[in-house]
């Protein structure tokens, strides 16, 4: 109640003052894109991890929030996007084609000049993905799906560390190039420095966030909140449930593929290891803390879970092995106390403070 | 037999408890301490059936004291209020990471690395029927499963609670009319589904011979496919599946390499719930 008050006054301070909420925003803006010039690397890094974390949970928040599907193998699609890049730049396709596994060959040089368009490439193979895993599963109901996905998401991971022609196994890929810049006569080269990855993922969230903002106003949004509050009735009302679903689906994952592109061309190595179940919980848990269903939610959500525990480590060395811990309890609590997140969208905090009831 | 305990689970309160596999974990801990405690090597006889049973007891203890802890703290607190699906499957998470992360923090008990369980009952074979060899551990494995399977199915189907459960299963609202405590038996669900998970936990332990932080996660992922294959709520079906489960793994590996054993099981999983997802037995606590 007073949640929804305090939404709703801060919309009508924006309406009246116009200005000033324009001035907060360059501000904000130019905050943003200043900051990590003042940065040491370490820090920088940090940033660019929140800012790719935040993507993967604007893409969750897709899912979960919007379409209130729990997918619990979200990073599969991550794992797509990063082989997709990997397996083509640096060539362990080509040469599984032509010259066998394991034949030492430097990567193929052809492919930098079409970095770009393996962006594409990525976010088409997890989108791809999506469907395919959606369409048979999103008829199921809800806890299904969760295991489901789950199980995806396995399976995603031991196909990688299995296809030892292809995927390297579990040794990974390594030797993926960096992207590189050639616009309008402009050369440039992104190397190790995380500030471009940075600017370059605020881009991508921040056209994230306008697509986003956009469907879940337009007609698929809508769709989406009467799937989540009582799919039978939103059938009845001839709603295309599996397809509106799908199409939750397949956003999520392609921000996912993207995301994963970004990222194997910033760290230059993928491993089947790093796609875990566990890092789809610690996006599960952006999502969560930041609250479900809102699109600041998410970004506050994977800047607080990335940030707090970099800042805990660099004064607590030994924080790390309580991570999860502490993840694992926040989800519980935030569950039990604050189920609508720490900003939550107005519609969705109704919704979870009185639902339909189990028992 | 962690499928009993989904099923149980889940046939009254419509839910996966995701945190089931955590359970398990604990039991198996708990059965590898006590062992500690009471042999440090092999045993025969009386000895060890009495050091085998106290420590199977000692885990099914522990596992229904998690399993008590996870309905009270992660559950009501969400059935209370009326919670939404999805709460609930995020607090189940959140819980079982919780714990998984609890047994590897705490170097004393668990810890990264596995844990070897005490040598007491040494693997040896029992008899030999057309050719395989049954060794005396799995023999003990399978009598523990049909005594309490057994059990489960008349606690179930004959006693008082018993019949509780089934009409909470059914239809809560009406049940709770007609004056079942529906709070008392989600509890006593819990209770029961942890005291299965502990037993078959203990009995991992002997057989693998060790305890690890995440061990639950595999067994858990199996077990849930063995109660969906039977007919998730359904008692017979999850023995059912859990046999079929077993055996498809055990054909599959022999078609093909064993790093894919484990996807397997959700290939089974994903068939089945595409296919037939009432199970081959059909849903709700029947018997």
């Amino acid at each position: 109640m007073n949640i929804s008050g305090r939404a709703a006054s801060v919309g009508a301070w924006i309406r009246e003052h116009r200005g000033w909420a324009t001035i907060v925003v360059v501000a904000a803006l130019l905050v943003l894109v200043l900051v990590p010039l003042r940065l040491s690397p370490y820090s920088q890094s940090v940033l660019v991890d929140m800012l790719q974390y935040a993507l993967l949970a604007l893409g969750l928040n897709v899912v979960v929030g919007f379409a209130g599907l729990l997918d619990l193998g979200y990073v599969a699609f991550y794992a797509i996007g990063n082989y997709a890049f990997a397996i083509v730049t640096a060539g362990t396709f080509s040469k599984a084609l032509y010259f066998g596994a394991g034949t030492h060959l430097p990567p193929v040089p052809v492919w930098h000049d079409w970095m770009w368009l393996l962006l594409l490439v990525g976010l088409v193979a997890a989108m791809v993905a999506g469907v395919v895993l959606g369409a048979p599963t999103l008829r199921l109901r809800g806890d299904y799906l969760a295991i489901v996905t789950l199980g995806f998401g396995e399976i995603v991971r031991i196909a990688a560390r299995n296809f030892d022609s292809i995927t390297v196994g579990p040794r990974g890929i390594t030797s993926i190039p960096h992207p590189e810049l050639h616009l309008f006569g402009l050369h440039y080269s992104f190397g190790l420095d995380p500030r471009p990855y940075y600017y370059l993922l605020l881009v991508l969230c921040a056209l994230m966030i306008g697509v986003v903002t956009r469907l879940n106003r337009s007609r698929i949004g809508r769709a989406w909140v009467a799937i989540r509050e009582d799919e039978l009735a939103a059938a009845a009302m001839g709603v295309p449930t599996v397809r509106m679903k799908l199409w939750a689906f397949a956003i999520g994952a392609s921000t996912a593929g993207v995301a994963g592109v970004v990222n194997a061309s910033r760290v230059n190595f993928v491993s089947p290891d790093g796609f875990t179940l566990l890092t789809s919980i610690f996006i599960l848990s952006m999502v969560v803390l930041g609250g479900m269903g809102n699109v600041w939610g998410a970004i506050v959500g994977a800047a607080v879970i990335v940030v707090v525990p970099e800042v805990i480590r660099s004064a607590v060395p030994s924080f790390q092995q309580y991570r999860f811990l502490v993840f694992g309890a926040v989800l519980v609590i935030v569950m039990i106390f604050r189920p609508q997140g720490l900003i939550p969208s107005r519609r969705r905090a109704m919704e979870l403070e009185s639902a339909d009831a189990i028992l | 037999m962690i499928a009993l305990g989904y099923t149980m689970v889940y046939g009254v309160l419509q839910l996966i408890n995701f945190a089931h596999s955590e359970v398990f974990m604990v039991g198996t801990f708990a059965g590898l301490y006590a062992l500690k405690a009471m042999a440090s090597g092999p045993e025969g006889g009386i000895v060890l059936a009495g050091v085998v049973g106290t420590a199977m007891l000692a885990a099914m203890g522990a596992s229904a004291l998690t399993a008590l802890g996870l309905e009270r703290i992660a559950y009501r607190p969400l059935r209370n209020r009326g919670a939404p699906r999805l709460s609930y499957l995020i607090s189940a998470i959140g819980a079982s990471l919780f714990l998984q992360n609890l047994l590897f923090v705490l170097t004393p008990i668990g810890g990264p690395a596995p844990r070897p369980y005490p040598n007491v009952m040494v693997r040896r074979t029992a008899f030999t029927v057309l050719g395989y060899s049954v060794s005396n551990q799995q023999l003990l494995i399978v009598a523990t499963m049909i005594a309490m399977y057994l059990a489960l199915d008349r606690f179930v189907m004959a006693s008082h609670t018993g019949r509780g459960i089934r009409a909470v299963a059914e239809d809560p609202e009406t049940a709770g009319m007609m004056g079942v405590n529906i709070k008392r038996i989600v509890v006593v669900t819990f209770l029961v589904g942890g005291l299965m998970a502990g037993a078959a936990g203990s009995l991992y332990g002997i057989y693998f011979g060790q305890a690890r932080f995440d061990i639950g996660f595999i067994p858990g992922i199996k077990a849930f496919t063995a109660a969906v294959l039977g007919g998730i709520g359904n008692i017979r079906g999850a023995l059912l599946g859990g046999l079929l489960l077993g055996l498809l793994e055990n054909l599959g590996v022999t078609c093909i390499r064993s790093d894919w054993q484990d996807v397997i099981a959700f290939l089974v999983l994903v068939a089945v719930l595409m296919f037939r997802p009432s199970g081959l037995l059909g849903e709700a606590v029947r018997g």
